[in-house]
């Protein structure tokens, strides 16, 4: 229970910084409605992989791999409520 | 101290493997651990500009090559973790280091050096390197129309090698990786990224890339701390 959910958003853009190594003013800026998919070239589906191994280890969550769809990394807002429904689990 | 590097080797399983090195004759000489697989070859060059800064001040290292890896010629599916830490506890006998330095995954096959000072930045859990590499794995055979599974490859990987992320790994390796943590050693100096060192996860990042800042803050603190315990 020690995230509060601003937290996780948080973490969100931390990981985006530290493994897509996208500019910290770019994340900052991020909304909701921000593309992520196909609009950041850094994000591809190897550094998919990075990417949820890193959430479940830094909200101490588990990722099962079914959950998992092309609608997810659509935004920055649908990657935050996917984080945030896991942590309520 | 010469900053040019050299290359020796240690003596393993019937290979020679390759260390790079700087200062081979310096009396404070830090065996380097770095990280496991991929993850490897996203921080190489960041570590070797550390291992330059360490020899600007006078400060002998050791980068190795684990059995399988980089340079080596063995195979790596035949590699496991107790086969590294055995690697890792040879190099260290051979070259005569004084210190034991480790990144990442580098920190599971560390510790068959139990007398000697050891430092971990940012130590990974095996499971969190495997699953890594199999949702690589995944997601290849996806784009390439298979549907692959982690229960499968992990049941395939009960009896023979499997490819994951472009490295062949036993039956040994992946059960090793599976439950994997850094083991506890007798002297150990924890760095946390962010806090002790400043610099970026350059292992995650999906392209290769370059941090001088944090070579420089590797270097200084590798060599503050090798001054103060042990060599």
């Amino acid at each position: 229970m020690p995230f509060v959910p601003d937290s996780v958003e948080t973490t969100i853009r931390e990981l985006l910084v530290d493994v897509l190594g996208v500019a910290p003013a770019t994340v900052a800026a991020m909304t909701d409605e921000t593309p992520l998919f196909g609009a950041l070239p850094e994000l591809d589906s190897m550094a998919v992989a990075g990417l949820l191994t890193e959430m479940e280890d830094r909200l101490d969550i588990m990722i099962d791999d079914d959950d998992i769809d092309g609608e997810l990394f659509e935004s920055f807002g649908s990657l935050v409520a996917f984080a945030k429904a896991k942590v309520r689990e | 101290m010469s900053l040019r590097p050299e290359y020796r080797t240690y003596h393993f399983d019937g290979h020679d493997e390759h260390v790079l090195c700087f200062g081979a004759e310096a009396s404070r000489r830090i065996l380097i651990i770095p990280p496991l697989f991929d993850e490897m070859n996203r921080c190489r060059r960041m570590l070797v500009q550390a291992m330059r800064g360490l020899a600007e001040r006078g400060t002998g290292s050791f980068l190795i090559d684990l059995p399988g890896c980089n340079e080596s010629l063995a195979a790596l599916e035949n590699q496991s973790l107790s086969t590294w830490r055995e690697a890792v506890g040879a190099a260290a006998a051979q070259l005569g280091v004084t210190h034991i330095a480790s990144l990442r995954g580098g920190a599971l096959v560390d510790d068959d050096v139990p007398n000697l000072p050891h430092w971990r930045l940012a130590p990974a859990k095996g499971s969190s390197l495997l699953k890594t590499m199999i949702r690589t794995r995944i997601a290849g055979d996806k784009e390439a129309g298979k549907a692959t599974s982690e229960a499968g490859l992990m049941e395939a990987a009960k009896t023979a090698p499997i490819e994951l992320a472009g490295n062949m790994l036993g039956p040994v390796m992946v059960a090793e990786l599976a439950s994997a943590e850094p083991p506890d050693v007798a002297q150990l100096t924890l760095r946390t990224l962010g806090q002790d060192i400043a610099g970026s996860t350059l292992w995650l990042r999906a392209e290769p890339q370059d941090d001088p800042a944090m070579s420089a803050a590797i270097a200084a603190d590798l060599d503050q701390w090798s001054t103060s315990c042990g060599g």
